[in-house]
């Protein structure tokens, strides 16, 4: 198989065969490159790309990342992907229709390969569901799933346990693998398919999938190589790299440096203090947009007996300027917040905004007998969230104006998770992107009443506890129905707004820069996995 | 006065009685911080993963058990040469170190070349015309030069040279080839190309520093005896600088430098940071921030290993070389 040699070399370690045989397969791959392009007529285009991290195996089940999902929609292709405008795009599903309530039938592609020669058909998309459902990163989102019926070859059902409104969000997340190409034992005798944390597996170091790019070389930390798939079934894209390398460049100004002196043509993220750079720079482009991270911090009511009063909790809402600290120390770069969802989510409520209003926020205080104010303590990390630890310092001393008193501690985020686990201070800081780019995601997590057994509010660290959300949140689940169901998630954003569950910051834009003529506003968006293998260069 | 073989055996045995205790201490801390630098699951796992799926690949990697059980497990293994498997790289950590250990070395090796090669004529020169305005110009540089921390030198050769002037690449290690049996960037021009900045950047530490101890040597040595001896004599005065005065001048510089080198590989961590330079100390400092346990204690204990077989060795060097340094523990 073309990508066992490089894989095999990949297991063996020393650092000298291993660039060796990248060297000697890159070589092999330019080589077979220029004859095709030669012959094709079309010319070789190579983008060199440069992000903060790479990713961490080439396993697309390993873990549920913003790396590896990047890395699926290069090497693999998923059933129906999201467009700019958060609608379904057919991929490798060229149809769907629920069949009842429970089930919907998809129509697989025909005539599309993997990288290996293997034909796609059903089975494989049976096959990469069931281990979807043993990783213990997705199987979350796979749980209101029974499975995969294969009807026949290019036919099969996703048959859920409830009505479930969200089957297409999920099947964004299904890239089918090559299942015959995983089947089997390595040479370490280990079974291909293994799915292991921590382990050296088969599949974290060998892929096959449909999508645009072959992975003819990696050097984990320090690059990877790609050619286009000449067997590549989207034959209608307009994409024309022909190669990728691609780079983590973990500091900000080296790949700042890094684009601005030519040695690399696109780079994501770009750090907020350079966008004004770039932008105004001859040979770049910039492009930005409204993400959808939400940056909150939530009040712990266990902890502090003054914060299970609606009105203290409104009035540190009221306090906090948002749009301040947007303008401030995010530098425009981000979106003030009055809710956990961005626009375009279903639960998107337009009345929900920022709601400084320093005047207000002492009258609360007043009424609810605190005029005088309280001491707490506060945590936040210093390197997860753009900006997190002056956010921090700034929501503190906003307080201070209302005569909440704040202990401040910051820490890296490898030292914040397991704080947080604890719940650790009375206010803590948290960041959260919806897997599935739905409203009810950020309730699961972030406000519904904490339960162990089920997981829910699992970082509801605030404690905040409403029966009607929580019953709200779990009837949203098995709506099919998109406007009722948008319906009762609003009413889910109004309520928390109202109860000021908890203090919402801004949404993190997302910025890219590239190279003159490297076209990539055409194939990037708010998921930050660009569409690489529909990318122009000119 | 004479010690014979028997002693330097002796003292030989101590001394690596000494180092293994050393190795062992220096074990047990690095073993013993890594509760304290974070949770490693959540570097593993995605954000949304269950409480009960975290605490069985806990139970599962065997993080849930007493510390003295995982450290008598890591020990055991530890003798027999495995650290443990790097949970990013997924290989043994040892492996993924000397893996990167190459191009760490080909920095210092730059970095060193750079020191010498400048240090020694500068030095020199500022010992012999003290007073002259180059001299001056050097000793001011020097200070302010010994005050900027090593990644604003690197970020400000960056732009200097990569972004404004465009002479010189601004990231990475550039093509490597093996003509020789190891993968370096030293035998072809664009590794070379690729190594001027972060050597440049690494040296800016330790150049200042060097030019004033020769300066200073050397200003010393001229002063004595036999130099004056050797003016008195007629010596052509290149003869006297830089045969009789330099040699004596570079005894106190290489001792130093010795030490040094250990100051270096810490300076590696941060010019390596910046200029995304595959070595040991980017990866140490990706393995802080990722929570890589095993990586983290193999990076420690392989360190403390360089310091440890460098004082060793030159301490033994020490003894068969001068005569005057009495070993510890005869009588003389």
């Amino acid at each position: 198989m073309f990508i066992s040699k490089p894989g095999a070399v990949l297991d063996g370690g020393l650092s000298a065969r291993l660039s060796g045989a990248v060297k000697r397969i890159a070589t092999t791959a330019a080589v077979a490159t220029l004859c095709l392009a030669t012959a094709a007529g079309v010319q070789a285009k190579t983008l060199k790309m440069a992000y903060d991290a790479d990713p961490v195996s080439l396993d697309p089940h390993e873990q549920l990342s913003g790396g590896t999902l990047q890395l699926s929609h290069m090497v693999f292709d998923p059933l129906v992907r999201w467009t700019k405008e958060l609608t379904f795009e057919p991929r490798l599903a060229t149809k769907w229709a629920r069949v009842d309530d429970k089930t919907m039938r998809f129509t697989l592609r025909q005539g599309v390969t993997f990288q290996s020669g293997n034909p796609l058909t059903a089975e494989d998309v049976a096959w990469t569901f069931k281990r979807l459902q043993i990783s213990p990163d997705f199987k979350g989102i796979f749980d209101p799933f029974v499975g995969v019926t294969v009807v026949d070859d290019h036919t099969f059902d996703l048959v859920t346990k409830e009505p479930f409104p969200l089957v297409l969000h999920a099947a964004t997340y299904i890239f089918p693998m090559d299942s015959k190409f995983y089947t089997g034992t390595d040479e370490n005798g280990q079974p291909k398919d293994a799915l292991v944390k921590h382990g050296n597996t088969y599949a974290s170091t060998h892929a096959s999938g449909t999508g645009p790019f072959i992975v003819t070389a990696r050097e984990q930390g320090v690059r990877i190589d790609f050619k286009r798939f000449d067997g590549y079934w989207d034959k209608a894209s307009k994409g024309n790299v022909t190669d990728i390398v691609f780079t983590p460049i973990k500091e900000s100004p080296t790949r700042v440096a890094a684009l601005l002196s030519g040695d690399v043509d696109f780079i994501a993220p770009v750090p907020p203090t350079d966008l004004d750079r770039i932008d105004k720079n001859a040979g770049t482009d910039l492009v930005t947009m409204g993400g959808t991270r939400i940056i909150t911090f939530q009040m712990n009511q266990e902890r502090v007996a003054a914060f299970k009063d609606k009105r203290v909790r409104q009035a540190i809402v009221y306090a906090v300027n948002n749009e301040g600290i947007v303008q401030k120390i995010m530098k425009g770069f981000a979106t003030p917040a009055g809710q956990q969802g961005p626009k375009g989510y279903a639960g998107y409520k337009e009345n929900l905004k920022p709601r400084f209003d320093l005047a207000k926020a002492k009258a609360l205080m007043k009424e609810a007998g605190y005029e005088k104010g309280f001491s707490i303590t506060m945590m936040a990390p210093n390197n997860r969230y753009v900006n997190d630890a002056k956010i921090a310092e700034a929501v503190a001393s906003m307080l201070a104006r209302i005569n909440i008193k704040v202990d401040l501690k910051t820490m890296p985020k490898a030292q914040y998770w397991p704080k947080f686990d604890e719940r650790a201070a009375d206010m803590m800081m948290i960041g959260w992107h919806s897997d599935t780019e739905d409203s009810a995601n950020f309730s699961e997590f972030l406000t519904m009443t904490p339960n162990k057994d089920t997981g829910k509010g699992q970082y509801n660290s605030g404690n905040y506890s409403n029966a009607k959300v929580d019953e709200l949140v779990e009837k949203s689940l098995s709506m099919t129905d998109p406007a009722a169901r948008a319906a009762v998630l609003q009413e889910v954003e109004q309520i928390l707004y109202d109860d000021a569950a908890f203090v919402p910051l801004h949404w993190q834009n997302l910025a890219w820069a590239a190279k003159k003529g490297v076209h990539i506003k055409d194939v990037v968006n708010v998921m930050n996995f660009p569409y690489l293998g529909d990318l122009v260069i000119d | 006065m004479e010690s014979g073989p028997i002693d330097h055996l002796i003292f030989l045995g101590k001394r690596l009685l000494q180092a293994t205790l050393v190795m062992f201490v220096i074990s047990l801390i690095g073993f013993s911080i890594q509760d304290n630098l974070g949770d490693p699951l959540r570097e593993l796992l995605g954000q949304s993963v269950s409480e009960a799926e975290r605490q069985a690949l806990r139970d599962q990697m065997g993080l849930n058990d007493p510390f003295l059980v995982q450290y008598g497990r890591f020990l055991s293994k530890a003798v027999q040469g495995d650290l443990g498997d790097s949970y990013f790289f997924k290989r043994p950590a040892l492996d993924v170190i000397a893996d990167k250990f190459i191009a760490t070395l080909e920095l210092v090796i730059g970095a060193t070349l750079i020191i010498v090669f400048i240090s020694v004529p500068m030095g020199c020169y500022c010992a012999i015309k003290p007073n002259g305005w180059i001299s001056r110009a050097v000793m001011g540089i020097s200070i302010v030069g010994i005050s900027i921390p090593v990644f604003l030198t690197a970020i400000f050769c960056i732009y200097l040279f990569s972004v404004e002037l465009g002479w010189m690449p601004s990231f990475g290690r550039g093509e490597t080839t093996a003509p020789f049996g190891w993968e370096s960037g030293f035998f072809n021009v664009d590794g070379l190309v690729h190594l001027v900045l972060p050597s440049i950047s690494l040296a800016s530490i330790m150049l200042p520093l060097f030019i004033r101890l020769i300066r200073s040597e050397m200003m010393e040595v001229l002063e004595s005896e036999y130099i004056r001896f050797a003016w008195a004599k007629g010596l052509n005065k290149y003869r006297v600088w830089f045969l009789h005065a330099l040699k004596n001048t570079l005894l106190p510089v290489i001792t130093v430098g010795g030490v040094q080198i250990g100051t270096m590989l810490a300076y590696t961590i941060l010019t390596e940071t910046v200029f995304q330079w595959p070595g040991m100390g980017f990866l140490f400092l990706e393995a802080v921030n990722r929570v890589d346990t095993p990586l983290i204690i193999a990076y420690i204990i392989v360190v403390g290993l360089i310091f440890v077989v460098t004082n060793t060795v030159v301490d033994v060097i020490y003894t068969l070389v001068n005569p005057t340094v009495r070993i510890a523990g005869k009588a003389s």
